[in-house]
């Protein structure tokens, strides 16, 4: 395998000053990062998930270069980022979700002109890679438009597209979803896959919605407490926490819970009812079986949370370590 | 064991392996280009712009005011003159403004740490040195520097000094050690900011309060103080002492005759120690990362 990004027993530990009463401080450490071992190879899109404060940004961070490892062993295309931050930052792209990088008074077009001008850009590259960005990104109407006129997901869109044109080897996505509405999403993923598949940019994206892994990335990873709990595909981390996905169905009236195989129904308000099936098996055969014995107005999966898939298959820290074997 | 990889208080590399030259030259393209654009993001409001540099100018010519009127009510200050001083008011505000307008708004650094902006900087192959003193660059500083040079220029004309090509060599030679005396001030400043991030205010009684310190005749002030100005906090240095060879004076501490000349050197040496205190400072942040 063509190794890119590689952990070897990655530790970051931090210590937490708090108030503790008027004048006394505690003094507390916190492994934010506590041994990780993985390695991502060359071309990969893999998903990073996990709880609020489980490690993700710390582990981001650490791939960036921003923190420095309190332990263990970190190389990504062969370099050690937080030595090499400067030198590798030609190599990487990074998108942190609510932290644009653009010129709030300025054309889109002026930043693209200063990342150009930061990262020595080769013109004729410059103008390949802003034309792909532009067409696939739509962002042709929005070059001459000052930033803060940018709604939030033409903002990302657009700080995507700065993160992309000096041609990253690897690319770090901090929830590039969180906020935007349903078309940007959609873009931005169609987007993703095609760096992806086309350029072969290695894609590591952090996220809180199911959605982004299912339709990006054939493996995620999952943290939790510093510790990776699950590295494998989607599937399997949906078997391994018996996790369900949620089909809401609007009927035209008030009906008793419908009985159906395949799936329980959990909630029932007015003509509205909702029914758990395994995230594992299709919504399709379900779809149908309904729509042909009742009278259907409307319906809508729901991906199941990111947190209630691990809270159900580690049930908390103490089985944590069982994956890690 | 592992963790002999990362010795968290060991020094890490800020700069690429292919040279300090090539870092500096790096940090100074990326200084002028992250300068140009926000020289480009003020233009934008050119109404605003402009009143704002008139602004600043404005408000530092009342400060000028403020010395003229204690002039209206007495011919000497300390044993100085009003040209005396306003050659003093003058040097230290162009001192001041240089420094000011190179890298004086690296006072916001500490907001970019609390709202984690901080972060975007770092992943940029530009020295984060250059990026954070670049950061809301402004021109409009300018103001200052003008009406301190036109208050400059005016006592230069009517000083009684023999210019001497060491007297006119000591001039320039002053202003930018002074420009680099106050820049290490604002750098200190703001390294401090990495570990305490409203620590600007302690960094504006220096650089302001020391601005404001060294537009007067260190005669006026108590020994102490002097003193302080020159071992402690070597903002003495900023005009002070060559400006007191200029104009033929003695020393107030006594000092022997080339201390007047050691303003480089004391420039050099505290934009030395800002620097460690700088390096410090990221590393401290890149090892907390808050």
């Amino acid at each position: 395998m063509d190794t890119l990004i590689q952990l070897d027993d990655v530790r970051k530990v931090f210590e937490v000053r708090r108030r503790a009463g008027l004048l006394r401080r505690e003094r507390r450490t916190v492994r934010a990062v506590d041994g990780l071992d993985f390695e991502v190879a060359h071309g990969e899109m893999v998903g990073y998930i996990g709880p609020n404060g489980a490690g993700k940004s710390t582990t981001i961070k650490m791939l960036t270069g921003i923190l420095v490892p309190s332990g263990g062993r970190l190389r990504v295309a062969g370099v050690d980022p937080s030595r090499e931050r400067t030198r590798l930052a030609r190599r990487i792209g990074v998108v942190f979700g609510q932290r644009t990088t653009l010129w709030w008074d300025l054309p889109l077009r002026d930043s693209y002109e200063l990342v150009r001008r930061i990262y020595r850009i080769p013109d004729a590259r410059y103008r390949a890679n802003l034309d792909v960005c532009v067409e696939l990104l739509d962002l042709t109407e929005l070059l001459d438009v000052p930033v803060r006129q940018l709604s939030l997901g033409q903002r990302m869109r657009a700080d995507i597209a700065a993160a992309l044109l000096h041609d990253p080897e690897v690319l770090y996505l901090d929830e590039p979803t969180i906020g935007l509405d349903v078309v940007s999403k959609v873009k931005v993923r169609e987007f993703l896959r095609q760096v992806n598949s086309e350029r072969g940019t290695t894609v590591l994206l952090t996220t809180h919605d199911l959605t982004d892994i299912e339709q990006l990335c054939k493996r995620v990873m999952v943290i939790d407490h510093g510790q990776l709990v699950y590295d494998g595909g989607l599937d399997g981390l949906h078997a391994a926490g018996e996790s369900e996905r949620t089909l809401v169905v609007d009927f035209d009236r008030e009906l008793p819970p419908v009985r159906i195989t395949g799936a329980r129904s959990v909630r029932t308000e007015g003509p509205r009812q909702w029914l758990a099936f395994p995230a594992s098996t299709s919504a399709a055969p379900l779809v149908a079986e309904l729509a042909a014995r009742y009278p259907l107005v409307d319906l809508s999966v729901r991906e199941p949370a990111i947190e209630d898939v691990i809270a159900r298959m580690y049930g908390g820290r103490g089985a944590a370590a069982l994956s890690r074997e | 064991m592992a963790d002999a990889e990362y010795p968290v208080g060991r020094r890490t590399a800020l700069f690429e392996p292919r040279g300090r030259t090539a870092a500096v030259r790096d940090g100074l393209r990326g200084y002028l280009l992250i300068a140009g654009m926000w020289v480009r993001s003020t233009v934008v409001y050119r109404t605003s712009f402009v009143l704002m540099t008139l602004g600043n100018f404005a408000m530092t010519a009342l400060d000028f005011a403020a010395v003229a009127i204690i002039f209206g009510h007495t011919r000497v200050l300390g044993g100085f003159t009003l040209t005396e001083t306003a050659f003093l008011y003058g040097s230290s505000g162009v001192a001041l403004g240089l420094a000011d307008l190179a890298v004086g708004s690296m006072d916001g650094l500490g907001r970019r740490v609390r709202d984690g902006t901080m972060d975007t900087l770092l992943v940029r192959p530009v020295p984060v040195f250059a990026q954070a003193a670049a950061d809301r660059f402004a021109l409009r500083r300018l103001g200052r520097i003008t009406q301190a040079a036109v208050v400059l220029g005016w006592s230069m004309t009517r000083l009684h000094v023999a210019w001497t090509a060491v007297n006119v060599l000591l001039v320039p030679v002053m202003l930018l050690s002074g420009a680099g005396i106050f820049a290490a001030v604002f750098t200190t400043g703001a390294a401090f900011q990495f570990w305490a991030t409203d620590a600007a205010e302690v960094q504006n009684s220096f650089t302001y309060g020391g601005n404001a310190l060294t537009q007067y005749p260190p005669t006026v002030f108590a020994k102490d103080l002097v003193r302080g100005a020159t071992f402690v906090v070597p903002l003495a240095f900023v005009n002070w002492m060559p400006a007191l060879h200029i104009l033929g004076r003695d020393n107030p501490l006594r000092l022997p005759g080339w201390v007047d000349f050691c303003s480089p050197l004391v420039a050099l040496a505290v934009c030395a120690l800002a620097g460690l205190a700088w390096r410090a400072g990221l590393r401290s942040y890149r090892s907390t990362g808050s």
